[in-house]
C-alpha cells in the first residue's frame, strides 16, 4: 500500500546528535554501566561507548534507539527528554519543601537493659538527672508543629522510653491539642520489657505504633542485649505478641542491630524474624559509634565483612522468595525504589541533600537539639558538632536555619561532593555528614577511604549485577521498588 | 455485527431536514412529549397521532406520516434508543440505551493515518457531527453512566470540543466521559486551560502510546513529530489536572518495543491514571496492512505479561482488553477485563464448549471474522 511511508521516512535524515548529562561506569562482560542526574540507567557494549561520546553511532544501531529512548542523547527526531528529565528531577526533591517529618523525643535516658553498643542509656533510677521534663517537652512539641511538614510524625525514644510513660502520654495530648491542621502521628520505640495494659490501652486509643528491637534468635538477642533476668528476648517475643493482639499486625515493626556476633548468624537471624511473623528485615550496617569508630579498622575490615553478611543474607531472602515465601530486606528495598521510581523514599542514610535535620530531628531529653540519632550519640562520646540548638535558648529559625545544620548539609550534597558527581550511582545514593565527621572529621570526607562509599558502591553494584545475571531477581527486584 | 445505520423505506415524509428523535413503544405519551419522539409500533397498537415519525416492522404499516419501515437489521432497536432520521429515506443509530458503552463519532477527519486505523480518515467537512453531538447530548438520558467521544481526531474543533464538554457537564452532569485522542493538540498549555476550565469531575482523555522509540510510534501513526508532540501533550494534560489514559494496541510494529514502552510509562508517565494494552481490531486499514501487523497472541503471551508486571510494580492501574483467556498467561489475569462494548464480547464456535467462556473477554466481530489465534483452546 503505498499509501504508507516505510519506517525510513519516519528516522531523521542524519545521525546528528547532542549528548545528554551523563555519567558512567565499566562493568562485568564488557559492559558500561550509564546513568544520569534523573537516575535513567542503561548498560551498553563497551564498543558502543566511544562512537556514542564521538557522535559516530549511527541512529539506526540498535543501541542509539535504547540511548535515545532512555534520554541519553537528543537528536532532530526527539527533544522530549528536556522536558521528561526535568520532572524526575523534580519528583526526587518534592518533598525537600516539607522539610522534617519526623522528630523524635527522648523522653528518658534511663533503660533497665545494659546493651553494650549503645552510647546513650543509663542504668540508674534518676529521674531528675535523665528525664525530659514537661517544660522541655512543651517547648520541643511546639517547635515540630512548626515544621512546614502537613504530616509529621513524633517518635518516642530512649533509654527505654517506655520508663517515663506518663511523660509520653503529656506529649501525645498535647500536640494532638496542638496541632490545628497538621496532622501528627505516633510510633514509641521501645524494647517491650516494661509494657503493661494500661500503656497498650493508651496506644491503641491514640493510634500509636510500636517499634521494637529484636537482634535474632534468643541466645544472640540476649548476648547483645543484657538485662537482669536474661530474658530480653522472652520479653520482646511476648511483647510483640501483646502489641499484635490490641494494635494489630500492622502496628508493630522490629529493628536489628548488627554486632560482631551477628555476623556468621544471617540465616539464623532472617529465621527469627519469619518465625515471629515479620515480613522485612533491615540488615543494617555495622554502626561506627562506639568501639568500632575507635579502632579505625571500620573503613576497611569492618565494611567488607558486614557486605559478606548483607549478601548472604540477601541471597538466602532471594531463595525464601523463590520458594513462595515473601519477605523483603528493606536496605535493599530502599535502593530499588531510588534505581526504580524516582521517588524519595526519605530513607535518612541515603538522602542527598543528607537528611540530618531534614528528615528527622531529635529533641534530647536535656532540651538539646541533634540533627540525627547518631548525632546524639555522637554528642554521648564528647562531640556535640551537630547539636543544633537548644528549646529553651533558642527559636525555630536559629535551630533550623543555622549554620550548624545547613553547612554540613551544604558541604556534604553529593551532587557537588568530588568523586561522587561523577559517581553512577550518586542518584542511588546519600550524604552522611555525621558518618564522615565521626570518622575523618569533616562533614564531607575523603570517598577512597569512605566505609560510607565503600559499603553502598558495593550494595549498589551487586543490586544490579543480580539482576542482569537473573530475571527472577530482576523481577523480585521491581517488586521491592513498588 | 450490528448495522447502525442504513436505507429504509419512509412513507408520507413530511420532515425537512434530518432530524434526532428518542423511540417509544408507547402509544399513549403526553402530547407535549411525541413531538420529540418516533412511536416503535407493533401489530395491535391502537392508533396514536401526533408523534414526529413511526418506525414500523411490519407491512401493515400505521397509516400516519413520516413513517419509516425497519427491516430486520433494526431488530434491536428498542425505546430509549436515540435516532437519526433522514427525510430521504436513511435511518442511523446514535445511541443505544441498553449498552453500557455508547460511542459518539465527532468527525472522521485525522492528523494521523496509523497503519491500524479502525476508522480510516476521510479529508471531508464532517462539522456537521459535532452539531449533531451537541443536538444529542440534550437527549441522552442523565442516569447514564459512561459515553465516548471518537474521531477521527476530536481534538480538530479545538474550542468547539471544549463547548461540547462543557454541554456534556451541564445536561449529563454525573456521566464520565471518554475521549479518543492522539493528544497532540494538548501541547498547547492554553487549550489544557480550557480544558481545565470546563471542570468537569471525569473527563478522560484517552492517547496512545506506540512506542518509546519515537521512530516506531511516527511510523505506526505515520507522522513526523508524533511522539515528542503526544508526551507533551500527556505531560500539559496532567499539569492541568486532567485524566489520562494511555492505549497501547499490540501488533506486530509495537510488540518488539511493548516491554520498554511500559517501561518508558512507568519511569516517564508514572503519574497517569490508566494504561490499556489492546488487541487488534481487524477492521479499516488493519485489513489492508495484515501482513505487517498480525502477531498471534500466543506468540506474545509472555510478552504481556512482562508489560504488565512492569505497570503493576510501578502502581499504574492497568487493563488489558480484547484478548482471550486461552491465550494468555494467568499473571495477566489481574488486570484482564472484558469489554463493555457488545460488539467486542463475541465467540467462535471452538468457544461453546469452554467452561470459563462466561469470564472471557471473546473476540472483536471483525477478528472472528477475518483472523484469529491459532492457538483458541476450551478450557474443559
Amino acid at each position: 500500500m503505498s499509501k504508507f511511508l516505510s519506517r525510513q521516512g519516519f528516522n531523521s535524515g542524519e545521525s546528528t546528535y547532542e549528548l545528554m548529562p551523563f555519567r558512567f561506569k565499566r562493568v562485568e562482560n564488557n559492559e558500561v554501566l550509564l546513568s544520569n542526574i534523573a537516575g535513567e540507567h542503561l548498560f551498553i557494549h563497551q564498543s558502543k561507548l566511544e562512537p556514542f561520546i564521538r557522535h559516530e553511532l549511527d541512529n539506526t544501531d540498535p543501541t542509539f534507539i535504547e540511548l535515545r529512548a532512555r534520554h541519553f542523547l537528543t537528536d532532530n527526531k526527539t527533544k522530549i527528554a528536556r522536558d521528561l528529565l526535568p520532572v524526575k528531577v523534580r519528583t526526587r526533591y518534592k518533598k525537600l519543601p516539607e522539610f522534617t517529618r519526623l522528630h523524635m523525643f527522648v523522653v528518658t535516658l534511663r533503660c533497665e537493659h545494659s546493651c553494650p553498643y549503645c552510647q546513650v542509656s543509663r542504668q540508674s533510677d534518676d529521674k531528675i538527672a535523665f528525664d525530659m521534663t514537661e517544660a522541655t517537652a512543651l517547648k520541643s512539641i511546639e517547635l515540630a508543629l512548626r515544621s512546614p511538614s502537613k504530616h509529621i510524625k513524633i517518635e518516642f525514644q530512649g533509654g527505654e522510653s517506655l520508663l517515663n510513660f506518663d511523660l509520653i502520654r503529656f506529649i501525645v495530648d498535647n500536640a494532638i491539642r496542638l496541632s490545628g491542621e497538621k496532622q501528627v502521628s505516633f510510633v514509641i520505640a521501645t524494647n517491650l520489657a516494661v509494657i503493661d495494659d494500661e500503656m497498650l490501652d493508651f496506644c491503641q486509643r491514640h493510634e500509636i505504633d510500636i517499634s521494637t528491637s529484636l537482634d535474632g534468635p534468643e541466645d544472640l538477642h540476649n548476648a547483645n542485649r543484657p538485662r537482669p533476668g536474661k530474658n530480653s528476648h522472652q520479653k520482646t517475643i511476648e511483647g510483640i505478641k501483646r502489641v499484635r493482639d490490641v494494635l494489630g499486625v500492622d502496628h508493630v515493626s522490629a529493628l536489628m542491630t548488627t554486632t560482631k556476633a551477628s555476623l556468621d548468624r544471617v540465616k539464623d537471624i532472617v529465621d527469627e524474624y519469619l518465625a515471629n511473623g515479620f515480613y522485612n528485615i533491615f540488615l543494617r550496617p555495622l554502626s561506627p559509634y562506639g568501639f568500632a569508630i575507635r579502632t579505625r579498622a571500620y573503613a576497611g575490615y569492618d565494611t567488607d565483612r558486614w557486605f559478606e553478611f548483607y549478601k548472604e543474607g540477601l541471597e538466602y531472602i532471594i531463595e525464601l522468595n523463590r520458594q513462595g515465601v515473601e519477605f523483603r530486606e528493606f536496605y535493599t528495598s530502599m535502593v530499588l525504589k531510588k534505581i526504580f521510581t524516582f521517588e524519595d523514599p526519605g530513607y535518612v542514610d541515603l538522602m542527598s541533600p543528607a537528611g540530618i535535620g531534614l528528615a528527622a530531628v531529635v529533641y534530647n531529653y536535656d532540651g538539646d537539639v541533634y540533627a540525627s540519632d547518631e548525632s546524639r550519640m555522637l554528642a554521648e562520646m564528647g562531640d556535640k558538632t551537630f547539636k543544633i540548638g537548644n528549646v529553651h535558648q533558642n527559636n525555630y529559625e536559629e535551630i533550623f536555619l543555622g549554620d550548624a545544620l545547613l553547612e554540613p548539609i551544604e558541604k556534604s550534597f553529593a551532587f557537588s561532593a568530588p568523586m561522587c558527581n561523577e559517581c553512577v550511582f550518586e542518584n542511588y545514593c546519600g550524604a552522611d555528614p555525621v558518618f564522615h565527621h565521626a570518622t575523618m572529621g569533616d562533614a564531607l570526607g575523603r570517598k577512597p577511604e569512605s566505609g560510607f562509599c565503600r559499603r553502598n558502591m558495593k550494595v549498589f553494584e551487586y543490586i544490579f549485577q543480580r539482576m542482569r545475571e537473573d530475571s527472577y531477581v530482576e523481577d523480585l527486584f521491581h517488586r521491592w521498588a513498588a | 455485527m450490528l448495522k447502525l445505520w442504513g436505507n429504509v423505506r419512509g412513507e408520507n415524509i413530511s420532515l425537512k431536514a434530518p432530524t434526532l428523535v428518542t423511540l417509544t413503544d408507547n402509544p399513549c405519551l403526553p402530547d407535549r412529549l411525541k413531538d420529540e419522539h418516533a412511536l416503535l409500533t407493533c401489530q395491535g397498537m391502537p392508533k396514536a397521532e401526533g408523534f414526529r415519525a413511526y418506525l414500523t416492522r411490519d407491512d401493515a404499516g400505521f397509516g400516519q406520516p413520516n413513517e419509516f419501515r425497519l427491516d430486520n437489521q433494526f431488530d434491536y432497536l428498542a425505546p430509549g434508543d436515540i435516532v437519526r432520521l433522514d427525510p430521504r429515506g436513511k435511518i442511523a443509530c446514535l445511541f443505544r440505551k441498553n449498552t453500557n458503552y455508547n460511542t459518539i463519532l465527532l468527525t472522521e477527519q485525522c492528523n494521523h493515518y496509523c497503519l491500524m486505523c479502525s476508522q480510516p480518515p476521510k479529508n471531508i467537512d464532517d462539522s456537521w457531527l459535532l452539531s449533531q453531538a451537541m443536538d444529542l447530548i440534550e437527549k441522552i438520558p442523565r442516569e447514564t453512566k459512561i459515553l465516548g467521544f471518537s474521531g477521527g481526531e476530536p481534538t480538530l474543533y479545538g474550542s468547539g470540543l471544549v463547548e461540547l464538554f462543557r454541554k456534556a457537564k451541564n445536561y449529563l452532569p454525573t456521566t464520565m466521559l471518554d475521549v479518543l485522542t492522539n493528544g497532540r493538540a494538548f501541547k498547547s498549555t492554553e487549550y489544557c486551560r480550557e480544558m481545565q476550565d470546563v471542570n468537569h469531575h471525569s473527563l478522560m482523555f484517552a492517547i496512545p502510546i506506540y512506542s518509546d522509540d519515537p521512530v516506531t510510534h511516527d511510523y505506526v501513526v505515520q507522522s513526523n513529530g508524533a511522539f515528542d508532540e503526544t508526551i507533551s501533550g500527556i505531560l500539559n494534560l496532567k499539569a492541568s489536572q486532567q485524566k489520562v489514559e494511555v492505549r497501547i494496541v499490540i501488533h506486530k510494529q509495537t510488540i518488539e518495543r511493548l516491554v520498554r514502552t511500559c517501561e518508558f510509562i512507568s519511569r516517564n508517565l508514572r503519574f497517569i491514571d490508566h494504561v490499556a494494552l489492546m488487541g487488534l481490531e481487524i477492521t479499516g486499514f488493519t485489513r489492508a496492512n495484515l501482513a505487517q501487523l498480525w502477531i498471534d497472541p500466543f506468540d506474545y503471551k509472555n510478552e504481556l505479561s512482562e508489560a504488565v508486571g512492569v505497570l503493576r510494580h510501578a502502581g499504574v492501574p492497568t487493563s488489558v482488553y480484547n484478548h482471550q483467556l486461552c491465550v494468555i498467561n494467568d499473571d495477566v489475569l489481574g488486570s484482564y477485563r472484558k469489554s463493555i462494548s457488545s460488539w467486542k464480547n463475541e465467540f467462535i464456535d471452538t468457544c461453546h464448549e469452554c467452561l470459563r467462556k462466561s469470564e472471557c473477554g471473546g473476540f472483536f466481530s471483525s477478528s472472528k471474522m477475518y483472523r484469529y489465534s491459532d492457538h483458541i483452546q476450551p478450557f474443559q
